[in-house]
């Protein structure tokens, strides 16, 4: 696999970050390939959810954070961080599951459809049917098809974080956001998530924040690695886990630090 | 240097004398608030049993105690606690949720957070000089049923905004992100998960709020409340088009505590039997108002759990 057959979906210029007058982010250059898996490891506090988070610009949410580069979005060369680009049209193309399971206090049904009732979806006929492709998507269906009206919390966390993904599904995103999705869950629902996650990188690029250097390894194409804001390496996936250019990054996924 | 057990047994009974000691200090303080609360109920309850029949609330006050009702009271107070709660809820809510999520944060919004707190220590006579001025006079709404329903509405405001921001902020942050990553706008988050999720909250703060003004009678009083009604209010319902009426809203009135404060300043003795009663009926309003706030905080959070 080379480079050269990878689509280019987004490409992160010279992107730094300022919480109030903390730089988080600082200038990081990362592309994000369509129909691949791009994961961000690095220690606690080296701004990988940071970077995670400029993608659908969340942190336009609070007050006092700044951006300072560019996130330019293909094929339509749109720079995502420009002030002139409202956040919201961001997020209509860019989803994300966080990482603790955030379903809403409502039913798995109305879960699933929230993004489309944002949209002004109300047909029944096209809600039914996209639930039902979300569902199957995020390989819930089969288990909650006969209560799609219980409240969503009834459910397990693995089946929880796999409705939030069935919701961030169902509106069709170019690009998907992973903030740390199992670290949350036991091994078996994490192995289903990351087994989802292998068949849902056909239909758009994904970025995966992650804690766990097996999970980075086993479901992404490509491995950034960040350090104290700051890009150390970024590689295929086989090439970081094997043969690091850098002495840092081998460090880190050997555990001698971090 | 170690304990022998026998040291270290006698140290812990020491020790826990003081849990003793201050577990029956508890309990005293607490009977104390209690026992007060229930002996000034049993004795008004004794007092006026007598008195609460069916006729004491179809008749109007009178001038021989044994026929006089709290008719026009009760009546007056249950449309002043409408107006107030019609007026109250909507800017209380509106105003909450403005500054929990619309609100930049800046010193303008600082000195109106921390005005919003103080506002619900103002003495309540000063909201009723405050209203005598503005709604009586400048806007000439008279001493009517509207004028007091505005009063208590001010009055309670502060209470409905604190309770309803504290309402919003006990939804997670989780949850305002899931629905602004999905494409929400403020309005949609707003109004598709925190109201609906701190519904229980803001009904909680509303009747608390209410529970208070109901009793309320220093600006009912400013604002010209008649102590002596032998008529009832012009009803909604009105037998021509559009069939409903507001008139009702101009009438003059009385309320539950100012029947009760008329009461009690007569020299018979038969009027204080009267005044217990009707505390006794104030004193059930307010606790079935208390016990339905309880009531539907359960019975809304059982369905949310963060």
């Amino acid at each position: 696999m080379t480079e050269n057959e990878n689509t280019l979906k987004a490409e992160a210029k010279n992107l730094s970050f300022y919480y109030g007058a903390m730089q988080a982010l600082n200038n990081i250059n990362l592309p994000l390939y369509d129909k691949k898996v791009t994961a961000l490891i690095g220690p606690s506090g080296c701004g990988k959810s940071t970077f995670l988070r400029c993608f659908n610009r969340m942190h336009d949410l609070y007050p006092g954070n700044r951006y300072e580069g560019e996130i330019v979005m293909h094929p339509d060369n749109i720079d995502i961080l420009s002030s002139k680009v409202d956040p919201i049209e961001v997020r209509m193309r860019v989803s994300m599951v966080f990482q603790k399971p955030n379903p809403f206090p409502k039913s798995i049904y109305e879960n699933v459809i929230y993004g489309l009732r944002v949209r002004g979806i109300s047909k029944r006929s096209i809600l039914d049917q996209k639930v039902e492709e979300a569902l199957t998507n995020a390989a819930l269906w089969n288990e909650v098809k006969d209560r799609l009206h219980d409240l969503a919390f009834n459910l397990s966390g693995g089946q929880q974080q796999r409705l939030c993904i069935a919701r961030a599904l169902a509106i069709d995103p170019e690009i998907m956001l992973f903030d740390e999705p199992t670290s949350a869950l036991d091994p078996i629902a994490t192995a289903s998530i990351e087994e989802l996650m292998d068949e849902l990188k056909s239909r758009f690029s994904i970025l995966i924040v992650t804690h766990n250097m097996q999970q980075a390894a086993r479901v992404s194409d490509h491995t950034a690695f960040l350090y104290m804001g700051k890009l150390v390496e970024y590689n295929d996936t086989k090439k970081i886990f094997t043969n690091p250019e850098q002495k840092q990054t081998e460090d880190y996924i050997t555990g001698r630090f971090g | 240097m170690r304990f022998t057990i026998e040291e270290m047994r006698t140290m812990i009974a020491r020790h826990k004398r003081w849990d003793t000691l201050f577990a029956l200090l508890g309990i005293l303080c607490l009977l104390a608030a209690i026992l007060t609360l229930v002996v000034l109920f049993a004795q008004l309850a004794l007092q006026g049993i007598e008195r609460i029949r069916p006729e004491f609330f179809t008749s109007f006050p009178s001038r021989n105690a044994e026929n006089a009702g709290i008719l026009s009271a009760w009546v007056g107070t249950i449309a002043v606690m409408l107006v107030t709660a019609l007026t109250a809820v909507p800017l209380g809510v509106a105003a909450a949720v403005y500054l929990e999520e619309y609100a930049p944060k800046n010193w303008i919004t600082a000195i109106i957070e921390i005005n919003v707190t103080n506002l619900a220590g103002v003495p309540s006579i000063v909201y009723g000089l405050l209203a005598l001025g503005l709604f009586v006079y400048k806007f000439d709404f008279g001493q009517s049923i509207l004028s007091a329903g505005l009063t208590l509405a001010l009055l309670i405001l502060p209470v409905v905004i604190v309770a309803t921001r504290e309402a919003l902020r006990a939804v997670p942050g989780s949850i305002r992100e899931a629905a602004y990553a999905l494409g929400a706008t403020r309005w949609q988050m707003v109004s598709g998960h925190l109201l609906p999720y701190s519904l229980a909250g803001i009904l909680t703060g509303m009747i608390i709020g209410l529970s208070r003004a109901i009793g309320e009678t220093a600006p009912i009083i400013t604002i010209g409340a008649l102590t002596f009604i032998a008529f009832l209010p012009h009803s909604p319902i009105s037998g021509t088009f559009p069939f409903i009426s507001f008139e009702w809203l101009k009438d003059p009135f009385t309320v539950m505590p100012i029947q009760m404060f008329n009461w009690t300043s007569r020299p018979e003795e038969a009027f204080q039997l009267n005044a217990a009663a009707a505390g006794v009926v104030l004193l059930v309003m307010t606790l079935a108002m208390n016990g339905l706030a309880i009531w539907l905080r359960y019975h809304m959070r059982k369905k949310i759990k963060w």
